[in-house]
């Protein structure tokens, strides 16, 4: 019977719990035309002009914010050059024409993914030179430990005497450890 | 084993931790002008006065090119210095008015003083894109052909005029004189 209780208790929580969640997804859902009204709206003819414009403005960088892309950025520039883009894509100009339109004015800051260049090089394969440096650091030392593993230590002469001898004092005083423990 | 191996890591090290102590001081903010030693882009617009501008209206002798705009702090900073040069008349200065409002820039040069020649209005910030601005204040060193030669980044102070523009500016005048 109590249990019973308790579970309609909890239903009752439960549903007043969900209904300020629906009443606060609601809310949620209706801010977005606020909040993202400071942003420019542009027309586009079809949708591929539209999937074009984003994608370039993601992948160049606003000159003056470091380190945001023209679509995430508030400042001035960024929202000149959005416009531009526009423009470009509107009179027909391709991905290609509207990038270097970027690179002759503002250069390799533009892009987040700088261009392949005799500057730009290290940049690119800077991260395999250094794996690859690691890799044949790695390498080195495994084969070394192999050819240690493989040849048989061989001492002679002197060495060997006193090598007898540390073995055997060694081994006295293991004994020695032993019997004083029993 | 080759032992002045043992000195390779020693020495990648120095050398990464020189390349990173470079690094340290190189201002990521300012990116290099990609029109140093290209002519002033085209232009066909007006002054904030409205009298229309066009490359030809440019001074036939080296000049300074000052991006400004009423809304921008660090202009106001520098201004004491244009006024100076102006007065003295060591160089020509023209203003590009960038991204203001007509209105606010006339009464900006009312209040501060107009050290320039002319102002270009750029409102929609368009010259700007073609000059590669990305924010006022920009300051370009630009020679008697109308060829951009220098540009200075941020608050043009009277430290930077004497260690930076007069030098440059000298120099720039006995390639001329040539």
């Amino acid at each position: 019977m109590s249990s019973h209780l308790t579970s309609q208790v909890r239903l009752r929580k439960f549903s007043g719990f969900s209904f300020l969640c629906l009443a606060l997804s609601i809310l949620a859902v209706s801010l977005p035309g606020l909040s993202f009204a400071q942003v420019d709206t542009f027309e586009f003819e079809t949708q591929e002009q539209q999937k074009r414009f984003r994608s370039l403005s993601d992948e160049l960088r606003c000159p003056m914010c470091q380190n945001t892309s023209l679509s995430g950025s508030t400042g001035g520039v960024a929202e000149d050059l959005r416009r531009e883009v526009h423009r470009m894509i509107m009179e027909g100009m391709s991905d290609e024409q509207i990038e270097q339109f970027m690179y002759e004015r503002y250069g390799d800051f533009i892009f987040y993914k700088p261009r392949l260049k005799p500057e730009t090089i290290l940049l690119w394969f800077g991260p395999l030179l250094f794996f690859l440096i690691g890799a044949i650091v790695l390498v080195n030392i495994w084969r070394k430990a192999k050819k240690m593993d493989a040849e048989p230590v061989v001492v002679t002469g002197d060495s060997k005497s006193r090598l007898d001898a540390l073995i055997a004092e060694h081994d006295r005083s293991k004994a020695v450890a032993k019997n004083s423990n029993e | 084993m080759n032992r002045s191996l043992a000195f390779l890591p020693v020495a990648a090290f120095v050398i990464l931790a020189l390349v990173m102590w470079r690094g340290l001081y190189l201002d990521s903010k300012e990116l290099p002008s990609m029109l140093i030693d290209k002519p002033m882009p085209a232009f066909d617009l007006t002054t904030v006065d409205g009298t229309s501008v066009t490359n030809d209206s440019l001074p036939s002798e080296p000049f300074l090119l000052n991006v400004w705009g009423s809304y921008c702090l660090p202009c106001l900073v520098e201004h004491p210095t244009f006024m100076r040069l102006s007065e003295s008349g060591e160089i020509p200065i023209v203003g590009v008015n960038y991204r203001d409002q007509k209105a606010l820039a006339l009464n900006w040069l009312e209040d501060n003083g107009n050290p320039y020649a002319f102002s270009i209005l750029d409102e929609p910030g368009r010259f700007g894109i073609d000059l590669g601005v990305y924010g006022a204040p920009e300051t370009y060193l630009v020679d008697s052909k109308g060829v951009i030669r220098y540009r200075h980044v941020s608050v043009l102070d009277e430290t930077i005029w004497r260690e930076v523009f007069e030098p440059a500016i000298a120099e720039l005048r006995a390639e001329e004189a040539e």
